[in-house]
């Protein structure tokens, strides 16, 4: 009987695990000893990296989508019926429409989604660029931004954790061509006692603040938000008043995790080497999924399913282990306009980056572009 | 009833143990004991500072063998 691969989400990390699964795999799935299955709520693949752009009219919207069905190996059949319970323990997977899955290996990658309304009075009060609507309307508002006081305002837990800082370097570059930055005052909130998570970028950051006059509260985490007197107050006891509120607003894992008893916030409980979710050996976790203490990233997706892609490959063709996951990510740092750096570790090596330069700004924008290389496996 | 869960932030350079506190407290329930085990001895002192700040409670800080284990009490 032919050993099944199930997919649940269709976003960067379930779409390279079915390519490159496929890639490995050929020779099994053209004699039907395995097959490969996806399900996914969307006929879309959106880049998401690339909503950070649009809000400054840095990048089209065409650009930020392609047909997941076209991303996706022809060899993978793609259902766009959201799952509504995995029940690890009879190895199914149950969809909206009533369908039921069954499977021999799971990979769960059913991803992050921003939870505005767990705060009282951000959905009304803020803006946010971590949605297509939300980016789009991020746009607008900065279209009509006559000057005033700017609040970049930072939650946890948050995916792209790179992404508030390059906003707001973002801005200043923004407001400064616009001509109204003498208009403006950006402050800057951070959960933590410094400006990134990331040492050595927190200390990179102050110096840049200074400099440019950007404000920040530091131990700063969103109690609420007033939108009528556009004032936003922490848990720590700090007020502040706002013309443009831009949150990054703390995100929950999907609702079909919690649904299915698989991990409170919709976070899975996952053994951080061996991508398994913890008490299982044919259940893989990847991406934003897991409860890995462990950046939210599209590099921490790509290289999970790298990993999972070999783990699977082997125990399919030999039977055996092939490696563990060693925690890496990478992250590109936009730090405005036209200058960029990067960022790597993993669970043993501690970030480093280098000083900001135009070529690696110039990198990322190629990025922008070679992303739906990775998706499809080939880079 | 109550739960203790613990994250083991050992090797985690970001979001890092303060967050991931963060993150899990607003999760948990009040009465909940959340133990977090770093290896940055920066946690041990951020930790109780962040929660004397938002008013939850201590229950401990202990050094261990090349690493911290930090307890704290959901409490409001």
């Amino acid at each position: 009987m032919a050993k099944r691969i199930l997919i649940v989400g269709g976003g960067l990390s379930g779409t390279i695990v079915a390519n490159g699964l496929v890639r490995q795999l050929g020779n099994e799935l053209r004699s039907g000893s395995v097959n490969i299955t996806m399900i996914g709520t969307s006929d879309q693949h959106m880049y998401q990296p690339g909503l950070l752009y649009l809000p400054f009219g840095r990048i089209r919207e065409h650009e930020l989508f392609r047909s997941q069905r076209k991303v996706l190996d022809r060899r993978v059949p793609y259902h766009i019926d959201p799952a509504t319970n995995i029940d690890t323990e009879n190895s199914t997977v149950t969809t909206a429409s009533g369908k039921t899955f069954g499977y021999d290996y799971l990979v769960i990658a059913t991803g992050s989604r921003i939870m505005p309304q767990s705060i009282p009075g951000m959905e009304e009060g803020g803006h946010w660029f971590y949605d297509l609507d939300g980016a789009r309307k991020l746009r607008g508002a900065l279209d009509d931004f006559k000057g005033g006081k700017v609040i970049v305002n930072v939650n946890a837990p948050h995916k792209c954790p790179v992404a508030p800082l390059e906003v707001t370097f973002m801005l200043r570059e923004y407001f400064e061509a616009k001509g109204i930055l003498d208009k403006c005052e950006i402050t800057y909130t951070y959960p933590i006692g410094r400006l990134h998570a990331l040492e050595p970028v927190a200390h990179w950051a102050l110096p840049e603040f200074e400099k440019y006059g950007i404000k920040y509260e530091t131990f700063f985490n969103t109690k609420e938000v007033d939108p009528k007197g556009k004032k936003i107050s922490s848990e720590e006891g700090v007020t502040l008043d706002y013309d443009l509120l831009i949150t990054i607003p703390p995100h929950n894992g999907a609702e079909v995790i919690e649904q299915s008893n698989l991990g409170k916030g919709g976070w899975v409980p996952t053994q951080k080497e061996t991508l398994l979710q913890e008490g299982s050996t044919n259940v893989f976790v990847v991406g934003d999924t897991t409860n890995i203490p462990i950046s939210k990233a599209g590099s921490t997706a790509h290289f999970e399913a790298d990993t999972i892609i070999d783990n699977l490959t082997s125990l399919v063709k030999e039977g055996r282990w092939a490696r563990n996951y060693d925690g890496k990510v990478f992250c590109f740092v936009e730090t405005g306009l036209s200058t960029g750096t990067y960022v790597w570790f993993n669970y043993t090596t501690p970030p480093n980056p280098g000083p900001p330069s135009q070529m690696i700004h110039w990198f990322k924008l190629a990025y922008n572009r070679l992303y739906w290389l990775s998706a499809r496996g080939l880079l | 009833m109550s739960e203790r869960q613990t994250i083991d932030a050992r090797g985690a350079f970001c979001p890092g143990p303060l967050m991931e506190l963060i993150a899990a407290i607003k999760l948990a329930e009040i009465g909940d004991e959340i133990e977090i085990l770093s290896a940055d001895k920066g946690s041990a002192e951020d930790i109780p500072a962040w929660i004397a700040k938002v008013g939850h409670e201590m229950v401990g800080v202990t050094e261990m063998d090349g690493h911290w284990s930090i307890v704290v009490k959901k409490a409001k």
